[in-house]
């Protein structure tokens, strides 16, 4: 027996009733709702529930194991984390489409079968998009829709890959694919599209740092590692994902040496530690599953935290470029210890939680025996070090003075900072914790000397490297420029052929087509329409005077759903491709 | 360092104080460097257990991976900010 409510279920229809709420109730709803999210979550018993006959198809919102629900607890609690940190925010859209999204990544993760992870994923691409336009620029508006044709079509991948797989094997149950034929092949890439593999990467630097300071603590946590549970549950052991794993967690942290936007910089970051996640999927030992589980779960708190330090950066000063930063600990003192735990987490500092987790995938890998991949990993765990652990508070909070004088951000805000830092120091204290909750037994022991000297000394002696490089000037300066990445195909490229199109198709298409059409359909539509006239002024109109005043009412109601808003547009599309979607299962 | 009249003075802006912070940092290098020597360690391939070996690979790592960013990589794909919009 159950005793929770589905969690998706929770937030989505919470979310709706917002609206409803002002002032003081509002700000003790938007920690409330996700408050009581993450206790429904914790009190949730493994099985399977909330099953729904869809004719022929069961979909099944519940398919509750250890591994769907150690990504169900983070997803809960960051949802809280993220909604406090939020609070400020007046716009009720970006309270709505903040919890739908979170909803639909949670509805996602306990989704039993291949419709229901396919409405939620749809969803979170949908909602994620609108918290990218919620900041109002026309680079988040132009991010944001790039956003959602890269995501749209990652969803159309997936969604062909589950049309062949029903056809071949009859069955819409979402569980272990593994490698092999079309349809598997299909699904990977879709789910590698919202993971973010190589190559199908530039969405997320492009879009993250787009967003507000609220809205990217938001995006840091949902996508990518929804992509890594369906990943882990549907191709565990997939020899494949090692190498894709291990480059990821190597390319960016090359761009991330030289990004100069902050907020850019961890994006790349993220990549880099999603890729150590994919390999702990690729190897699929019981040890490999758990530090991707333990890994997603440490990831989210300290990525969320730097997140928000930088959101709080950027919220109290206005900019976010290394050039134009430093010194800001003077003035926010406690943004830069909780942006500086932060950093030591995600550097694995012995005591922190990213330590714990990230030692367990590069364990697995070294007993695998894999040589080539343990060197790349550990070569990026010195450059995450590096970049997202020395670079971020430094050129942030330490550097040379830029001259800023601001004060501390709200405490709504340094209150969210401290939960994500108390719990990172708390997990990396007591390691037991997040263990008893990953999907296999544990027998690993983070605590021995010999782990802890060699982490100690990889980090220390990056420090030393970035000491050096920087008092010798030999360290890149940050410079007021953008790197190209592979969004540069579908930015600049597709420019270039459509300057062709333009040419050669457009004078056809104009010259041939268009004279063609006004002499075949326009002209003969103008003399039809002639004659109508005649017939209308005539004899209809004197009968019906009265449909008009009904017509013209019509046409209000249809000038309230043509707002002429993209976001209202893609929300009728959503619908619209739902729906399609159900049409297809039943027939 | 142009600092307002009255405001107070940081941590970093006492002379001498970024050269403590460097000495303290490199008594902890070699701190770390000597505690190696009396570790028992487990290593996955050999190599991996000779003293410092993580120390120097995440010195040689952080350098090569600096230098391959500034002299590679950036004149590869660096463009004004404006780029995209032109």
């Amino acid at each position: 027996m159950i005793n929770s409510l589905p969690p998706f279920l929770l937030l989505i229809c919470g979310a709706l009733l917002l609206p409803l709420f002002r002032g003081r109730a509002r700000t003790f709803y938007l920690v409330a709702l996700p408050l009581i999210t993450t206790l429904n979550t914790f009190l949730m018993q493994q099985g399977t529930y909330w099953t729904i006959e869809v004719l022929d198809h069961r979909l099944t919102f519940g398919k509750v194991d250890r591994l769907s629900l150690v990504f169900g607890y983070i997803f809960s609690i960051i949802t809280l984390i993220a909604s406090i940190y939020s609070l400020h925010v007046k716009d009720k859209g970006q309270h709505i489409a903040g919890f739908i999204y979170a909803g639909s990544a949670l509805g996602a993760v306990f989704s039993g079968d291949f419709i229901s992870l396919f409405i939620f994923w749809e969803a979170m691409a949908f909602s994620a998009a609108y918290i990218i336009w919620s900041r109002r620029t026309k680079a988040s508006e132009e991010a944001g829709m790039r956003y959602l044709l890269v995501h749209i079509f990652g969803g159309l991948l997936l969604l062909g890959g589950i049309v062949v797989r029903y056809h071949t094997t009859g069955s819409l149950t979402f569980d272990y694919i593994g490698l092999q034929g079309l349809d598997s092949w299909l699904i990977l890439l879709g789910f590698g599209i919202n993971a973010a593999f190589p190559v199908l990467h530039a969405w997320l630097p492009d879009a993250y740092p787009e967003a507000t300071p609220t809205g990217t603590v938001f995006l840091s946590a949902f996508t990518t590692k929804t992509a890594v549970y369906v990943l882990a549950r549907g191709f565990p052991g997939t020899e494949l994902l090692v190498y894709v794993g291990a480059i990821m967690t190597a390319f960016p942290i090359f761009y991330a040496v030289i990004e100069n936007d902050l907020r850019r910089v961890l994006s790349y970051s993220l990549i880099n530690q999603v890729g150590f996640m994919v390999v702990g999927v690729g190897i699929g030992t019981e040890l490999s599953i758990n530090g991707t589980a333990a890994h997603a779960f440490s990831h989210i708190l300290y990525k969320a935290l730097l997140f928000m330090s930088m959101g709080a950066v950027l919220h109290q000063t206005g900019r976010i470029n290394a050039t134009d930063l430093g010194g800001l600990y003077k003035s926010m003192p406690l943004t830069a210890l909780f942006c500086s735990i932060g950093a030591a987490s995600i550097s694995g500092v012995p005591l922190t939680n990213g330590f714990i987790s990230k030692s367990m995938i590069l364990s697995a890998a070294g007993e695998g025996g894999m040589l080539v991949i343990w060197l790349a990993l550990l070569f990026a765990s010195a450059g995450v070090f590096h970049h997202s652990g020395i670079k971020i508070p430094f050129f942030a909070f330490f550097s040379h003075d830029a001259g800023i004088r601001t004060t501390e951000p709200p405490k709504h805000m340094l209150i969210a900072m401290a939960m994500a830092a108390f719990l990172c120091i708390f997990i990396g204290v007591f390691p037991g914790t997040l263990y008893s909750i990953l999907p296999y037994p544990v027998a690993y022991e983070p605590y021995t000397g010999a782990h802890v000297i060699d982490q100690l000394q990889l980090l220390a002696f990056s420090a030393l490297a970035f000491t050096l490089l920087m008092m010798s000037g030999i360290y890149p300066a940050e410079q007021r420029a953008i790197n190209l990445d592979t969004d540069w195909f579908y930015r600049k490229a597709t420019r270039w052929f459509m300057g062709f199109a333009h040419r050669p198709i457009a004078s056809f298409d104009y010259n041939v087509v268009g004279e063609a059409y006004e002499s075949m359909v326009i002209r003969p539509i103008l003399k039809t329409a002639q004659f109508f006239r005649l017939v209308d002024s005539k004899i209809v109109d004197g009968l019906i005077n009265g449909v008009g005043k009904g017509s013209l009412g019509l046409s209000d109601v249809l000038r309230l759903i043509q707002t002429g808003k993209t976001q209202d547009y893609a929300y009728v599309m959503a619908l619209g491709a739902l729906f399609v979607v159900i049409l297809i299962c039943i027939a | 360092m142009q600092e307002k009249n009255g405001e107070k003075r940081h941590l970093f802006d006492r002379p001498g104080s970024l050269n403590m912070v460097l000495r303290i940092f490199f008594s902890t290098l070699i701190v770390l460097v000597v505690i190696d020597l009396f570790v028992h360690k487990h290593p996955f391939f050999g190599f991996d257990g000779r003293p410092s070996f993580y120390g120097a690979y995440g010195f040689v790592a952080c350098v090569v991976l600096v230098l391959a960013a500034r002299f590679v990589l950036r004149p590869l794909v660096k463009r004004k900010e404006g780029y995209y919009d032109k």
